[in-house]
């Protein structure tokens, strides 16, 4: 009996060992571009690891079964009558339980922080429709922190393309310029059918939805250009709807942003 | 009150064509339904199969170069509808429900074998408008989501034959489903306790419980979005002052339960295979029945989990992630339960018991990322990505199908009398099992990067991946040739199966295979112990 | 094909085994009627869920005149008790009242579906004119085909139930039972509907 429950503990702490080793050293994920992402990955690695010692244990245990209790030529008759085991079912309800409800009070606390639990509706300044109603989104913003400082860009989507309207610069591109290490506040208005605003590397997304205007707020924290990609089918070019951001140091969006503000002015 | 047993349908019997007519007719026998169910649903696999092969051809190189852009929406919107419509609810439901449950119960036929034949013969006319749709103006291209507003500014003819398709596929699951209650409830054998029942039965009685709350349902909701398209009303159109989330919360009330309508009868399936080749009782049949009950009652609650990134606000979010985590509690219990079912047995590796095992490791895996998905910070960047695509396939393709062939694998015998080869069957199965994972777990990396969903072109940089995967689509495709060639070439010359080639326990094999028209040469047997492997048979012996 | 011709023996020898069994098409009518309110529910769900979260453009008319409504409330409880009626007739063989009492339901159907043509033709809104006006006239209209084809059905079996040759009697009375089922379940149906749209 020693020996055999011995193997148990063996080979249960090497499916432990195994799914931490891939857990913590195989990197599925785009790089981490905003404030979001490490939060998000920080989650990604934890249900991946819970995720892969169940997916791994139980592929052992089938696979260990068919071998194990395979019928041998000279066998017949039956597997042992064994209907059931109330503390074992018991034991495999509530564990589960314990660990979704861990899952979902850690996952509440990762949306938290991602600000996914703020408030919708604030009195943006630099929103040019105070009043109107936020259905949807993540705002990011606390009470203390509604900032002047904020970049706030309206976004509208169509079949199939984004413009970003800088407000403060009275100037609309297809191309979305921020400075790195500055909060974002996007309100998104669609002006057809449903779309989606995804930069993988932010990990965010949000739907724009006609009628009925969303907000999405982030901090990008790594110079560079992402892709900023349309989620929901939008049409026969929805593969072909796509944009840019670009993040870029405060000079440098400064000015890009000067550049632009004067044509407009021009005008 | 009692009543005679329809007199009309006993005198139709003899007018029934015999043979192989008999499934081109207007059958009553519901052993004749269940074929017509799975071979009329195998038909439609094989249209779905060719038009996901098209979609993972084009998905081969990142231009959109293989068809026409608006044609590849209509391929996928097709592929889903008729893969979810047409095959794995037909079949799954209405195959093998009509062929087991009223042996199950002990009865000569279903409840209502009328309403029977009418729910099946809804199923070919309107499959066949939806594929025919396609050559009149384009078929529908919003997605089998159909969400408005675009699925009311894509061409109308296409989508209005694909909204009178699904509602009359609708009517023939409702039909279906009220005909397994009434028989589950009220045809079983005098003697037979619900407690001592199949679990296939409670899987049934759990699914057609969703079929009659949620289906209706979705067929309000496309009443209303049919107005939108033909009589210009604003339900869910925002330049006339409609919101189009409503539809979406309306059509996932339907469509996450038919997730369960999908799987659930296949929990049921799969608990019949495992007992009898693992030669053991199924384990925890109380607490099977409890999870069940669980699901049906939670699945009717977590819709909005579809709709994360959609215009929920906070709360919403919130409760739904709760409620959605909490389905893997009882679906982790059926599948502790299961591996607790091989443990200790002598187990058959046969091809039926291959294809159960192949359904337990994929559908875990499916569980696993459906937890993931069910957190809504984690939903926030896969939303709509082939994460998810990944996903739901590992579910109802990893999942339901495998039971599909598993159950073919298992009661072909009993349908026609005849073994399947078992060669061929291993063979089958080892390259679906390869296929599959080498076609969608790729996948994952695939959304988790960058590459959203129901897209013809995408990144240059994922092109090796994708090839990865259509390289496996292939290998799906190529894996229906074994079992096809396999089927045939056992109805015509298969070895002789004898009554119960399995020495199952369950009511089905009680009878002759295959059985006589009413089921029982005499009265239908009582059986109390359906899975009492190790006390029954040794007894015998 | 040996099973086909054995089973019409089996048939004959066992023909008290399937002979009778209980009749559960009641069953099966409850269970159709329980689908058939989900799709009221989902309307209705559908109607609240715009009245809380979608404001109406301004001067939309929304309001609703009570007398017709009211009226046609109280006919459809009305006509509820006369098939009651009708049935209690049947059941006591008196097959000439049962019909009286089945004709007289059915023209109240009749004259119900009348007041809400004639409510239909008198409102101030079309049914594309605002979200409101479409919610309320799929309702109303969803109900009113209901509410047809349960008239059409009282007539049928008000002619069933005629004494010399008619179908109807104490002995099969599941046709009259079924639609008097369906028909108190139309009128709860307009009972909620009348809170929700008319007084709410």
């Amino acid at each position: 009996m020693l020996n055999k429950n011995f193997y148990l503990i063996l080979i249960i702490s090497l499916v432990f060992a195994i799914s931490f080793w891939i857990g913590f050293n195989v990197n599925l994920l785009p790089a981490e571009a905003s404030i979001n992402a490490p939060i998000y990955d920080e989650l990604f690695k934890i249900l991946f690891i819970i995720g892969l010692i169940i997916f791994i244990g139980m592929t052992i245990a089938v696979i260990y079964s068919l071998f194990k209790f395979r019928k041998r030529n000279d066998q017949i008759g039956d597997g042992i009558a064994l209907e059931g085991n109330l503390s074992l079912e018991i034991v495999w309800t509530i564990i589960p339980s314990i660990i979704v409800l861990l899952i979902g009070l850690y996952s509440y606390n990762i949306y938290d922080r991602m600000g996914g639990m703020k408030e919708l509706n604030h009195n943006h300044e630099m929103m040019s429709s105070n009043t109107e109603k936020i259905w949807a989104g993540i705002s990011q913003t606390s009470d203390n922190e509604i900032s002047i400082n904020n970049l706030s860009i309206e976004v509208s989507a169509m079949q199939f393309a984004f413009l970003f309207n800088y407000p403060k610069g009275n100037f609309i591109s297809g191309e979305l310029h921020v400075p790195v290490d500055q909060k974002v506040s996007m309100k998104m208005e669609s002006k057809d059918v449903i779309h989606a605003f995804w930069v993988p590397e932010f990990r965010i997304k949000q739907d724009i939805i006609p009628g009925q205007p969303t907000i999405l707020n982030f901090t990008p924290t790594k110079v560079g250009k992402y892709p900023i990609i349309c989620a929901e089918l939008c049409g026969p070019y929805h593969g072909g709807m796509r944009a840019s951001i670009i993040v870029e140091e405060e000079s440098d969006y400064n000015e890009w942003f000067n550049k632009n503000k004067k044509q407009e002015v021009n005008l | 009150m009692t009543i005679s047993i329809d007199p009309q349908k006993t005198n139709n019997e003899s007018l029934q064509p015999k043979g192989w007519l008999r499934y081109f007719s207007f059958s009553l026998d519901h052993k004749v339904i269940g074929i017509q169910y799975l071979v009329c649903g195998f038909l439609f696999y094989l249209i779905g199969g060719t038009l996901a092969s098209a979609i993972r051809i084009e998905l081969a190189s990142p231009m959109s170069d293989f068809m026409p852009r608006d044609v590849y929406n209509q391929v996928l919107t097709l592929h889903g509808t008729i893969m979810i419509f047409l095959w794995i609810v037909p079949v799954v439901n209405g195959a093998f429900g009509n062929y087991l449950i009223p042996f199950y119960v002990g009865a000569r036929d279903m409840a209502f074998p009328r309403l029977n034949a009418v729910a099946f013969w809804l199923i070919p006319p309107s499959g066949l408008m939806l594929v025919a749709s396609y050559f009149v103006e384009g078929a529908a291209q919003a997605g089998w989501t159909a969400y408005p507003p675009l699925s009311i500014t894509t061409p109308q003819s296409g989508q209005i034959i694909w909204i009178l398709s699904v509602l009359l596929l609708g009517g023939s699951s409702i039909f279906g489903g009220i005909n397994f209650i009434a028989t589950i409830i009220k045809l079983r054998r005098p003697g037979l306790k619900l407690m001592q029942l199949p679990m296939y039965c409670w899987a049934m009685l759990g699914t057609s419980l969703l079929v009659v709350l949620s289906t209706p349902v979705l067929a309000g909701t496309l009443i209303l979005l049919s107005f939108d398209i033909i009589a210009n009303t604003g339900f869910f159109n925002p330049v006339l002052g409609g919101n189009v989330v409503v539809y979406q919360h309306l059509f996932w009330f339907y469509s996450h339960p038919a997730v369960y309508i999908m799987v659930l009868p296949a929990f049921g399936l799969v608990s019949e295979i495992l007992p009898v080749h693992a030669r053991k009782p199924l384990f925890g049949y109380t607490t099977m029945v409890f999870s069940i009950m669980g699901i049906v009652v939670l699945g009717l609650v977590v819709w909005a989990h579809h709709m994360f990134t959609s215009g929920t606000p906070p709360w919403m979010r919130l409760f739904f992630t709760i409620a959605t985590a909490f389905i893997a509690v009882p679906t982790g219990i059926k599948f502790f339960n299961w591996v607790a079912t091989l443990w200790g047995g002598k187990i058959s590796i046969n091809s039926a018991m291959l294809f159960s095992c192949g359904f337990i490791i994929n559908f875990v895996f499916g569980g696993i990322t459906g937890v993931a998905l069910a957190q809504v910070p984690f939903d926030i960047h896969v939303h709509d990505t082939y994460f998810v695509v990944a996903h739901f396939h590992y579910i109802v393709y990893g999942g339901t199908v495998f039971i599909i062939f598993s159950s073919i694998y298992h009661w072909f015998p009993k349908v026609t009398g005849k073994m399947l080869n078992e060669k061929l069957g291993i063979f089958h199965f080892i390259i679906t099992f390869i296929g599959f994972n080498l076609c969608f777990a790729p996948q994952h990396w695939l959304g988790l990067n960058g590459m959203p969903r129901r897209v013809a072109e995408y990144d240059p940089q994922f092109q090796f991946v994708n090839q990865i995967s259509s390289l496996g689509a292939l290998l799906m495709a190529i894996s229906t040739i074994p079992f096809l060639i396999n089927v045939f070439l056992s109805v015509r010359n298969g070895k002789k199966a004898g009554d119960n080639p399995w020495n199952a326990l369950t009511p089905e094999w009680l009878t002759s295979s295959p059985p006589p028209v009413e089921n029982w040469e005499g009265e239908a047997p009582l059986v109390e112990e359906p899975y009492g492997y190790g006390k029954k048979l040794s007894e015998q012996k | 094909m040996t099973t086909l011709d054995s089973s019409k023996e089996i048939q004959k020898n066992n023909s008290e085994v399937n002979e009778t069994h209980e009749d559960f098409r009641m069953f099966g009518l409850i269970t159709f009627l329980i689908a058939d309110g989900m799709t009221f529910a989902g309307f209705f769900a559908a109607y609240l869920t715009y009245k809380a979260v979608n404001p109406l453009p301004d001067g939309a008319i929304y309001e609703l005149e009570l007398p017709i409504p009211t009226l046609n409330t109280i006919l459809l409880l009305v006509s509820s008790a006369t098939f009651h009626k009708a049935g209690k007739a049947l059941l006591k063989d008196k097959n000439s009242d049962s019909q009286k009492w089945l004709f007289f339901t059915a023209f109240l159907g009749i004259i119900f579906l009348t007041c809400q043509l004639f409510e239909y033709f008198h409102l101030p809104f079309g049914l594309t004119d605002n979200l409101f006006a479409s919610t309320f006239y799929a309702l109303t209209g969803f109900h009113g085909l209901h509410v047809t084809l349960g008239t059409l059905m009282i007539l049928i079996i008000a002619w069933q139930s005629r004494i010399n040759g008619g179908r109807l009697n104490s002995q099969n009375m599941f046709p009259l039972e079924a639609v008097e089922l369906y028909w108190h379940f139309v009128d709860g149906i307009w009972v909620i509907l009348f809170i929700i749209l008319y007084l709410l």
